[in-house]
């Protein structure tokens, strides 16, 4: 769309014509949309408008759901991932998520990374203990964790398990990170530290981020895009969305005088 | 406040405390009395000969159970050997992959059947396809009676033991692109396994007990055996046989093995509570 082009930036995921239905319920409506490659976009709104259903369109969760259907077009990097010949598998592991509540897999820390890596790799030891240390690094867990690799990641607290859950993601090395409410369940101090992963994280990676708080939106994202009722009802920079909305409902939502 | 009405309910409420203490006191009290006359017949019955020396013939004196309690010990043994495998993975297909398919509909269906199916049914089953065919009773037919019974129970608690199982976690698997299996197998299973241990180990709890499946699949034998191919003793066929003898040291063995019998179920069900309390702890 205009904003994402008018700023050169290389689009990773085109969303077109997007309608999304809940059996017979109509989840999106007509939703278009530029994710912009190497940024952060967060999508806000009031619980139901369906910034999560959209999130989830991107790697096609739905598709675990009899019931649950897409159509139009999401174009990631020219491939339309809503074809029916697309393999999952290969999606999901090129547009990784993260979600609410932390989900640590019943496995040791080590594990519970070297599992996503061990599906489409074949690395020696030592090559995975450096991805392992790598991923762990990068979401700044290394310190906390390097000590007892080999206990259950359930052993962790949950600002620890979400930044775990983060690094299983990261460790794949996908194109595109989706996360859903990733702080929600968290308590402020991990919710900081998450954020700061964010900012780190887009300089490797397309960053999408579902979130129920508007300040955490103004400070980690590039892009904004405000959603009600499912439709997108405007879409745009953070700081101008913020500061400058152009639509009555937003400026609404983000004053806090609806939602 | 109305007076009347406060010291009506208050009688009410003790005259339900009442009954259902009558009712608890009761219940307990049978429970107990069987204990008590198994642990005083019971603990007089045991001695070392009781599991150095097999079962005596009629009129001799003395005597053990050591053919039938490594006769039990084999035939439970390879009941769960076969049961487990094939309850677990029938679980997992069933809350994993054929959630709303008509063969999982029907495989629930029928197994719901065989929990519930009297096992002298199941034996009868067994007798008619193995024994009857074969024309001698074994401890494979008897193997093949208790795994039948096992299979259901395994089945049916790994099912529920994964559905349990929150759905996030397999959407989290799923969303690093592992294959259907591989969630199931990798990530559900293993956060579902002390729940499917208990399932386990209560199948086991079950089977060591019966009886009626044996008496025409494995029958008995008075000698020590670990052909599984020849009729085998257990603990309870003997049970059943010596207690309704008219010789006193065929009696004072059943009772032993009865005890035996009654402390492995103890001991199984309490391994399994263990077991479960690990999974809700976590």
């Amino acid at each position: 769309m205009a904003e994402t082009q008018d700023l050169q930036l290389k689009t990773a995921i085109q969303i077109r014509r997007l309608n999304f239905f809940y059996g017979k319920f109509q989840g999106l409506k007509d939703i278009n949309l530029d994710i912009a490659e190497r940024k952060v976009t967060a999508f806000i709104g009031p619980s139901g408008c369906g910034k999560s259903t959209l999130l989830r369109t991107l790697n096609r969760m739905y598709s675990l759901y009899p019931g649950q259907r897409a159509e139009g077009e999401i174009n990631f990097y020219g491939q339309n991932i809503l074809d029916p010949k697309q393999d999952l598998n290969l999606l999901r592991a090129r547009i990784g998520m993260v979600f609410q509540k932390p989900t640590p897999f019943p496995m040791s820390i080590y594990d519970n990374i070297a599992f996503g890596v061990r599906l489409y790799e074949n690395l020696s030891k030592g090559n995975m203990d450096e991805r392992v240390e790598w991923a762990l690094t990068k979401t700044a867990l290394w310190n906390e964790a390097k000590d007892k690799l080999s206990q259950s990641g359930l052993a962790l607290s949950g600002g620890q398990q979400q930044r775990l859950c983060i690094a299983r993601s990261v460790a794949v090395k996908p194109s595109v990170i989706l996360l859903d409410e990733p702080t929600s369940a968290l308590d402020p101090i991990s919710t900081a530290k998450i954020e700061e992963l964010v900012h780190e994280l887009k300089s490797d990676y397309t960053v999408a981020i579902v979130t129920h708080n508007m300040q955490q939106a103004a400070r980690v994202s590039d892009f904004t895009a405000y959603m009600y009722l499912g439709e997108m009802v405007e879409f745009g920079q953070t700081d101008q969305l913020f500061i400058k909305p152009k639509k009555k409902e937003t400026e609404d939502y983000i004053t806090g005088r609806f939602g | 406040m109305n007076h009347n009405l406060y010291r009506k309910r208050l009688w009410t409420n003790r005259i339900g405390i009442g009954l259902s203490m009558i009712a608890m006191v009761m219940g307990l009290s049978v429970l107990l009395w069987i204990l008590f006359v198994l642990f005083k017949n019971g603990f007089a019955a045991i001695d070392l000969n009781m599991f150095t020396q097999s079962t005596p013939a009629p009129g001799s004196e003395g005597g053990g159970l050591a053919n039938a309690i490594v006769g039990s010990l084999m035939l439970v043994g390879f009941a769960t050997l076969i049961s487990t495998p094939i309850g677990i993975l029938a679980g997992v297909y069933l809350a994993e992959f054929g959630t709303r398919s008509r063969i999982a509909e029907l495989t629930r269906f029928m197994t719901d059947i065989m929990l519930s199916a009297p096992s002298i049914v199941l034996g009868l089953f067994v007798y008619a396809i193995i024994v009857a065919q074969v024309k001698h009773f074994s401890g494979w037919a008897g193997t093949v009676a208790l795994a039948l019974i096992a299979i259901p129970v395994v089945l049916r608690t790994t099912e529920n033991m994964l559905r349990l199982v929150p759905g996030s976690l397999r959407e989290a698997a799923y969303a690093l692109g592992a294959p259907q299996w591989k969630v199931a197998l990798m990530v559900t299973l293993r956060a579902a396994k002390s729940g499917v241990v208990t399932g386990v180990l209560l199948a086991l709890a079950r089977i060591s007990g019966e009886t009626a499946p044996l008496l025409f699949t494995a029958l008995n034998n008075q000698f020590f055996s670990m052909d599984m191919s020849k009729p085998m003793s257990n603990l309870p066929v003997v049970i059943f046989q010596f207690a309704m003898s008219p010789y006193d040291n065929w009696i004072r063995l059943a009772w032993g093995g009865a005890l035996l019998i009654t402390l492995t179920v103890l001991v199984l069900n309490i391994l399994a509570r263990v077991f479960f309390r690990e999974k809700i702890s976590h």
